[in-house]
């Protein structure tokens, strides 16, 4: 019981913290954030699910995250069907190609021993595919990306609705995830964590620079929705009606009726930002409740036991017969997944897709900062995690500026010193978050809601 | 009142239970001691005990008439006591030659005379000196584990499992070459899992059950007594 | 006539920026591979400790700028080398005793010293990005040029150009005593050799009385001297930014790992590998076809592998294939 109480408490302080945003900033910023939060909160569950529960460090959440962000891309934006018929043939072709690559690479490795000849015939076959690819996909990239590139330019995608996106951002991050813990499990942590962020690197990298598929740098905006716009609330009789009621008491305040319509106005604006986040919100908070029950179900399982053994004492679980190699790969994949869903989450949230926006900085160590803040191992912890070090991230910059003020009162304007503060405020919340990071890990290594011990 | 002692040993690691009790251990220069006793008896436990590795609940250690039961293995070192494990006992990716000059890490005196010296015990590792140890036979390597432990030209040795995983011709030949060891006035104890051997170059030797004494008496005598012999010795 | 112009088309754009690119990743990796070895954690902290080590480099050459200091034709940064490894170093020292040393007191698994040197990173960056800004800068004076290719071309009459900037040469110059010293450093004194011995057996060290404490002390000493001049090198040569610093860190630790993780010769060697794969798979050939194919064969394209905007991606690809194949690096043997 001492141990929900914790959780209570610690839930509700991050709650209020988010309200007093909302009465002393804006309630539309205390949303941005909670929005924010509760996307960081699915990153963590993730994150925690590899880390906490079997021990596997991933560096690589930045990769899973843009691969959720392209799914979001391919799935809802509209195809543009000049660049498919200049163009598609060829890339489908390509794409043939690819598999064809995979296909007899792995029934050489099937059925070949284990030789010089296969090691040739292998990059044999790499070799020829990637000048087949350069030769037929090379042409067909230089049209498509001439397709209207101011607005186009790249294959578009298969315009279906968007929610369907953040379960194909899953099962990308998770095809990734896959080939990835094939590769690198077998290697050391510490060797898995460098490997986990270089691939991810050559992810985001591959996105950034291939126009011919989600516009690389150019990013994509204006993307599909799964709540209202606000400029269709706005001219919504209904909503209208609606903030009219709620603020009616205000309203009636009003000197003349010319001025009740401009605050009325006014409110209407504010409203409709606040609606649509609200809709946002709605939709993370059922994504995020979802992904905790089955998260808590599957700790508390049998499953769940197994993969805290191994992650104790992999010699011995493996002694027991646990397959631990498939189990890693398992969890590896679904963790991964539940960061591409989050990746989905975000783009769809921000309404566009800018591949140069994801840095190994924001993407996996701020998420990684999150899960050990949070308590690893545990779901209401990683959660917890998401939210605080989410929070820090954005208002370290007024906390800081706040400080600032408060230790420079006493110098003039024009000091240079109070200048030169005031201007690096925004790089203070490297200073918050690495420092806590360190005191965590230093005064409790178990994080703020830690794992609990399940005996029996 | 013999050279090196450890009177009345108890303790063990951290704050696990205890594995030597009240564990008496004794040896003078010139001497080998072997410690002999069943899996688990605690004969490593009792030598790392007197290296320093383990905190002791009670009992105490001396050298030359000196308590150091208080000292960290470093400074135990410095004393003259030095320490071949019984794994990783050489510094495999080192020459053999940087591997001596490290066991004399201490010394601020012109090392070559005593590497020179250790090459004459040991007339292998002159041969081998610019090799990188983890190149070498098993042998060869604990012949470098013992020129490394003798490099700071200790008054006690003490060797855990010298033996463990080298053929019995490479055996023979350690044995032989802890004995002229012992022909410098160096005080050598040894854990070993080979009891007949030990006891034949041994001056003396102990006999731990479950950390405790039972036996101890000279190599002769061991080899002899035939509750020794039916228990430990398998014939 | 042919043949040497296109020697030269390969010496310009591929053999010295590789050489010189080589220089300050092996810099780098060096570094991590010291901190690896000895004190056994993946450093994360790599590129910001980097940037930490120039930015005073930058702030010192500016200021001796304005009280009239220079060095000739030689950029005025390498004056200021020396105080800003002792800046380096008593920030290294700082970090280790505030928080890397109780982690390995309490011999904390490697994963674990792995996420502190996050935080670290996180807190360097911004003390970094607080203390001098986010902003480029360049702070490279003297003589830019050693060989113009203008210049060049008069001397020779060939049709390309050679060029040698004077950051490239001091690059590869400085690079060279700068490892030279250190190799010698650890094989042939006594304390390096201790180092070395600390590395692959930590009991045995300490059984042989080694002191934990000044082997971590001249560590990071060593790593303080790398980190700086790497950063300073790299600085000259580009320019100051402390974002590029961290992205610079995946390159080097693919170096790192490429030669073997722990062993510096053969950081040294992948730091080198990098760079030339870098390059080697991103040069448009077509410059270098024209002069040794007969004019028939004259290729149309640019006769690029790969573009230039997949050079990071060319060494995480070389550094996982590495991992897959070959998990203790293309060069085996002595270690640190």
């Amino acid at each position: 019981m001492k141990n929900y109480l914790n959780i209570i408490v610690a839930y509700s302080i991050m709650m209020l913290l988010i309200i007093l945003v909302g009465i002393f900033q804006s309630w539309s910023i205390a949303l941005t954030i909670f929005n924010y939060c509760m996307i960081s909160a699915v990153m963590t569950l993730g994150a925690n699910i590899q880390w906490g529960y079997a021990g596997l460090i991933n560096f690589g959440i930045m990769g899973y995250t843009a691969l959720g962000g392209l799914a979001v891309v391919l799935v809802s934006v509209a195809p543009v069907p000049e660049a498919w018929s200049v163009g598609g043939v060829n890339m489908i072709t390509s794409l043939g190609i690819v598999i064809l690559m995979i296909f007899s690479t792995r029934y050489i490795l099937k059925n070949i021993k284990k030789s010089n000849k296969r090691n040739y015939l292998i990059a044999g076959i790499i070799i020829v595919g990637l000048i087949l690819i350069k030769i037929i996909a090379g042409p067909a990239i230089e049209q498509i990306e001439a397709v209207d590139p101011a607005k186009t330019g790249f294959l578009g995608g298969l315009g279906l609705p968007v929610l369907f996106s953040w379960i194909v951002g899953g099962l990308f991050a998770a095809g990734l995830a896959f080939i990835v813990g094939k590769v690198a499990l077998g290697l050391r942590a510490d060797y898995l964590a460098i490997a986990t962020l270089l691939i991810a690197e050559i992810v985001v990298s591959i996105i950034k620079h291939e126009d011919w598929l989600a516009r690389g740098v150019k990013n994509v905006i204006g993307l599909k929705r799964p709540a209202p716009y606000e400029i269709d609330l706005q001219t919504s009789p209904w909503f209208i009606n609606l903030v009219e009621k709620f603020h009616s008491a205000k309203l009636n305040l009003a000197n003349s009726l010319s001025e009740r319509q401009d605050i009325l106005n006014q409110l209407v604006i504010d409203a409709s930002s606040v609606y649509v986040k609200l809709c946002f919100a709605g939709m993370f908070l059922v994504v995020v409740i979802i992904l905790l029950i089955i998260t808590q179900k599957a700790l508390y399982s049998p499953w769940g036991r197994m993969m805290r053994a191994i992650r104790d004492n992999e010699e011995a679980a493996s002694a027991m017969g646990k397959n631990v190699v498939k189990q890693h790969l398992f969890i590896f994949i679904l963790g991964s997944a539940i960061v591409g869903i989050a990746g989905a989450m975000m783009v769809t949230n921000d309404g566009l897709f800018t591949p140069g926006s994801y840095r190994p900085m924001r993407y996996t160590f701020v998420i990684w900062v999150m899960v050990i803040v949070g308590g690893t191992g545990n779901n209401f912890g990683a959660i917890l995690g998401g939210f605080v070090v989410w929070f820090l991230w954005v208002e370290a910059a007024p906390i800081a500026l706040f400080f600032i003020n408060l230790f420079t009162a006493h110098l003039p304007e024009t000091n240079e010193i109070k200048v030169h503060l005031i201007n690096s405020a925004p790089y203070f919340r490297f200073l918050l978050v690495g420092i806590g990071l360190l005191l965590i890990m230093r005064f409790r290594p178990q994080g703020i809601i830690p794992e609990k011990i399940i005996k029996q | 009142m013999a050279f090196f002692e450890g009177n009345k040993m108890t303790g063990g690691y951290g704050d696990g239970p205890d594995i030597i009790n009240s564990c008496t251990i004794n040896v003078n220069r010139g001497e080998i001691v072997a410690i002999l006793g069943p899996n688990g008896a605690g004969k490593s436990t009792a030598m790392k005990a007197m290296l320093g590795l383990l905190n002791l609940k009670s009992g105490n250690i001396s050298i030359d008439g000196e308590d150091i039961s208080k000292l960290s293995p470093q400074e135990r070192v410095k004393k003259g006591i030095s320490f071949v494990p019984q794994t990783r006992n050489v510094f495999a990716e080192l020459t053999v030659k940087e591997n001596l000059e490290v066991g004399a890490f201490l010394r601020t005196d012109n090392v070559n005379n005593v590497i020179e010296e250790i090459y004459d015990l040991f007339p292998i590792l002159r041969e081998k000196k610019d090799q990188v140890v983890g190149q070498l036979s098993g042998g060869q390597r604990q012949q470098v584990a013992l020129g490394r432990a003798l490099m700071i030209k200790p008054s006690v040795l003490m060797l855990d499992e010298p033996t463990a995983g080298v053929s019995p011709i490479v055996m023979d030949e350690l044995f032989e070459h802890i004995i002229r060891v012992k022909n410098t006035k160096v005080a050598i104890i040894m854990v070993e899992q080979n009891a007949k051997q030990a006891l034949s170059i041994s001056d003396r030797g102990y006999v731990l059950v479950t950390g405790e004494n039972k036996f101890e008496g000279s190599g002769k005598e061991l080899l002899n007594d035939p509750e020794v012999r039916r228990s430990f010795l398998g014939a | 006539m042919d043949l040497i112009n296109a020697v030269i088309v390969l010496l310009n754009y591929t053999i010295i920026p590789a050489l010189t690119y080589g220089s300050q990743l092996a810099l780098g990796a060096i570094f991590v591979t010291l901190i690896y070895g000895i004190l056994r954690f993946a450093n994360f902290a790599t590129g910001d400790m980097m940037s930490f080590g120039t930015m005073f480099a930058v702030l010192l050459t500016y200021y001796f700028q304005s009280i009239g200091i220079n060095f000739g034709f030689l950029p005025t940064a390498l004056l200021t080398i020396p105080f800003a490894i002792f800046m380096m170093i008593l920030y290294m020292l700082l970090i280790d005793q505030t928080v890397f040393k109780y982690y390995r007191i309490k011999k904390s698994p490697p994963v674990q010293l792995a996420m502190v040197s996050v935080g670290v990173m996180f807190v360097t960056q911004a003390v970094i990005r607080i203390i001098i800004g986010p902003t480029d800068r360049r702070f490279l004076d003297g003589e830019k040029f050693i060989l113009k290719a203008t210049e060049f071309k008069e001397m020779t009459g060939l049709a390309e150009g050679l060029t040698i900037k004077s950051t490239q040469m001091i690059t590869i110059v400085v690079t060279i005593i700068v490892v030279a010293i250190m190799f010698w450093f650890l094989n042939k004194t006594k304390t390096g050799t201790s180092m070395r011995a600390y590395s692959d057996n930590e009991d045995l060290a300490l059984l042989s009385g080694i002191d934990p404490k000044k082997v971590v002390l001249i560590t990071w000493i060593i790593a303080g001297i790398l980190a700086t001049i790497g950063g300073i090198l790299y600085g000259l040569d580009k320019s100051y930014r402390p974002f590029v610093y961290f992205n610079n860190m995946l390159p080097i630790f693919a170096a790192a790992i490429v030669g073997g993780i722990g062993n510096p010769y053969g950081a040294f060697f992948g730091g080198y590998v990098i760079a030339f794969a870098e390059i080697f798979l991103t040069y448009a050939y077509k410059r270098f076809l024209v002069y040794i194919l007969p004019e028939s064969l004259e290729p149309n394209s640019l006769m690029q592998l790969l573009s230039t905007d997949y050079k990071f991606a060319i060494s995480f690809s070389i550094l996982v294939i590495v991992l897959i194949f070959r998990p203790s690096g293309i060069f085996e043997g002595k270690r640190i």
